[in-house]
């Protein structure tokens, strides 16, 4: 998923026609600028209670600026730090609402939610206080919405006709951009504008869509750990996870099942590494560069040939531990298509496979010297 | 399933001159499966193993009648290929490509419901009933006929399960890849729904992951709606929250889509939840006697 920063995703929520504060990105000291009104300096990062966290400061001028900017410079938002500030102007307000758009995975379709305690996070708020609407796709937001909307919500009527023309921008947004999560909290009512603007974004983009997305840039998968950053450029499904036995295995399914077994046998995996369906020696490598710099106690390689073939695996294994020396042990099981071969590759090589996963389990977990 | 799938299933494949595609065609064919043509458009006239290839879908259909289409068309032109499959009459698309946007997938579920058609997946290792037909990159030498249902939303998991139900004596009637996105095609409650209906099911393995509800919305199908014993794994207990686990539907987010809930939901439904995939046989075999 590629979260974008609030400030990227209020540029599409106003190229959509969603009205937002007053505001300017900063991306170094040159550029900030002389001004006058009461204003919030927020800091870029994607995670949520900024607020709370000292991420968003009320500033009046250039040199309160310039201050927040160097103590806001020095804190950790989860691991994140701010290297680009949104200075955003005041907007007086009365109400504040929340609402997003997302996919609901059991119907199948996007789902529109809404309340009246926006400010906080969705997850505090009330089920009896969120409205959830859902939304065929093939057919967008009807009219009726916002008259049906409005009523629950007991809004003005004067309301009626920007809130059915925000929710198109925020459907149209969700549609047309490709993504999971389109959410503005607080989305606040300015009764002397009368309109609705949108405080905050939180913008999710869909990976798998970024293909048809070269406009959008991904400015958070750099806080990725460094590995899980790397895997992705190369297009493994990798998770660094906490435990000392390195894994690799294929298929997403057998993994979890894999880290599962371990944790079953008390013993925690390093790593969710899912090989995928391969027969590309080249990618055995790949993975195996990658656990070998999480400096595991051992490594479990755990293979179901069924659409990979297990003699390819075991000529990769071959290959990339002669090319890495690693220092730590390996226990592999092999079992289904070209397993006996595969057996053959590994044993001539002085490596010993199992074909029944609780041994090789049992084994690996014997050599990390975990337990 | 005959239902869905049966000997006289006449299966094109999209995509057929891809590595993956002529790999599969030949496989589907040693187990069985009446691969009748393949579609690459541009490639029209050539053969792969003697198996006609056609422009599109329209004409593959026309020629041999074909009601089946497996998909291996890259994931930018997957939602177009399946359109073309289902507006040229197929009846049931087993999509195999991965990483097909899930915005395409929701509109593909509507569109194949409006015109009465199946899809099975996306990203998913497809349809096989020992003895009939299989649709899909399922390895042939796991299987072994007879009456056991499974449903899985991963591949090699599933195969590792199916290799341990023939292993363990039983067999299997259908075995259903149901697909790791977000959205798919068929659901666990449409799946479980057609096992309680084929006679040649006695008992279902379901195996689940983290991520998502569908665990537990067919937790509250099967209470109402299975009479047929229910024998589930569920995957990815130790996964952390926040994290995708290399399937795109494989997250645990804001709390929900853990194990333990899915778990929970189907123990409460009276499935038998294995621990492990390996004792997944004997549980079936207490449930049978």
């Amino acid at each position: 998923m590629v979260k974008l920063l609030e400030y990227q995703g209020k540029e599409l929520l106003s190229r959509y026609g969603i009205t937002v504060p007053k505001s300017i990105i900063i991306k170094n000291e040159t550029s900030i600028p002389e001004f006058k009104t009461t204003s919030f300096l927020k800091a870029q990062v994607p995670v949520g209670h900024r607020g709370e966290r000292g991420g968003v400061v009320k500033v009046n001028n250039k040199a309160e600026v310039e201050k927040a900017i160097q103590n806001i410079s020095k804190l950790k938002f989860d691991g994140y730090t701010a290297d680009s500030f949104l200075l955003e102007e005041e907007v007086p307000h009365d109400l504040e609402f929340y609402v997003s758009i997302s996919l609901d995975r059991s119907t199948r379709l996007p789902v529109l939610l809404i309340s009246k305690k926006g400010g906080v996070d969705i997850e505090k708020i009330e089920d009896s206080e969120i409205y959830r609407y859902s939304i065929n796709p093939l057919m967008g937001i009807s009219d009726y919405f916002s008259r049906l909307i409005s009523r629950q919500l007991s809004l003005p009527d004067i309301l009626t006709i920007s809130l059915l023309q925000l929710l198109n921008s925020l459907f149209n947004i969700y549609k047309k951009e490709d993504a999971e999560l389109v959410e503005i909290n607080p989305l606040v009512l300015n009764s002397m504008k009368n309109g609705l603007i949108a405080l905050d974004s939180k913008v999710v983009i869909e990976d798998d869509a970024m293909f048809r997305h070269k406009e959008i840039t991904d400015y958070t998968s750099r806080w990725l750990d460094p590995l899980e950053l790397e895997a992705k450029q190369k297009g493994i499904s990798f998770v660094r996870l906490g435990g000392k036995i390195g894994v690799i295995a294929n298929g997403a399914g057998l993994t979890m099942a894999t880290l599962d077994i371990l944790k079953n046998n008390n013993a925690d995996a390093g790593d969710f590494l899912d090989l995928g369906g391969t027969d590309d020696p080249e990618k055995i490598t790949q993975a195996f560069e990658l656990i070998n710099k999480t400096n595991p106690s051992a490594l479990f390689v755990n293979i179901f040939g069924g659409v990979t073939k297990c003699d390819v695996v075991a000529d990769g294994l071959i290959k990339a531990i002669s090319e890495f020396k690693p220092k730590f042990n390996i226990v592999v099981r092999l079992k289904g298509f070209r397993e006996k071969e595969a057996t053959e590759i590994l044993k001539s090589n002085g490596i010993n496979s199992f074909s029944d996963m609780e041994e090789a389990v049992k084994k690996v977990i014997e050599l990390a010297g975990v337990k | 399933m005959v239902i869905i799938l049966g000997k006289e299933s006449k299966i094109i494949v999209q995509g057929i001159t891809g590595h993956q595609g002529m790999f599969h065609a030949r496989a589907m064919r040693d187990f069985g499966s009446k691969v009748v043509a393949g579609v690459t458009p541009g490639k029209g006239g050539e053969k792969i193993d003697n198996i006609p290839v056609y422009n599109d879908v329209d004409a593959a259909v026309k020629a041999t009648g074909a009601d089946v289409s497996v998909v291996f068309v890259p994931a930018p032109y997957a939602k177009d290929a399946v359109i073309e499959a289902i507006d040229a009459g197929i009846k049931l698309v087993v999509i195999v490509t991965e990483h097909i946007p899930f915005h395409d997938v929701v509109e593909l579920v509507l569109y194949s419901k409006i015109k009465g058609a199946r899809i099975i997946g996306p990203n998913c290792p497809g349809i096989a009933s020992p003895g009939l037909s299989k649709a899909g990159i399922m390895p042939n030498m796991i299987f072994k006929p007879g009456n056991i249902g499974v449903l899985s939303r991963s591949g090699t998991l599933t195969y590792e399960v199916v290799n341990y139900i023939s292993d363990f004596g039983f067999g299997e009637s259908t075995v259903i890849g149901l697909g790791g996105d977000q959205v798919i095609g068929t659901t666990f409650i449409e799946a479980l729904s057609l096992f309680e209906k084929d006679p040649d099911t006695k008992a279902i393995v379901m195996v689940g992951e983290i991520g998502g509800s569908a665990e537990e919305d067919a937790a509250e199908f099967i209470k109402k709606s299975v009479s047929k014993p229910v024998i589930a794994y569920i995957a990815g207990r130790s996964a952390p929250p926040g994290k995708r686990m290399g399937h795109a539907g494989a997250i645990i987010s804001r709390g929900k889509g853990t194990a333990e809930s899915k778990i929970k939901a189907l123990e409460a439904a009276g499935v038998k939840v294995a621990d492990l995939p390996i004792n997944i046989p004997k549980l079936i075999k207490k449930q049978l006697i």
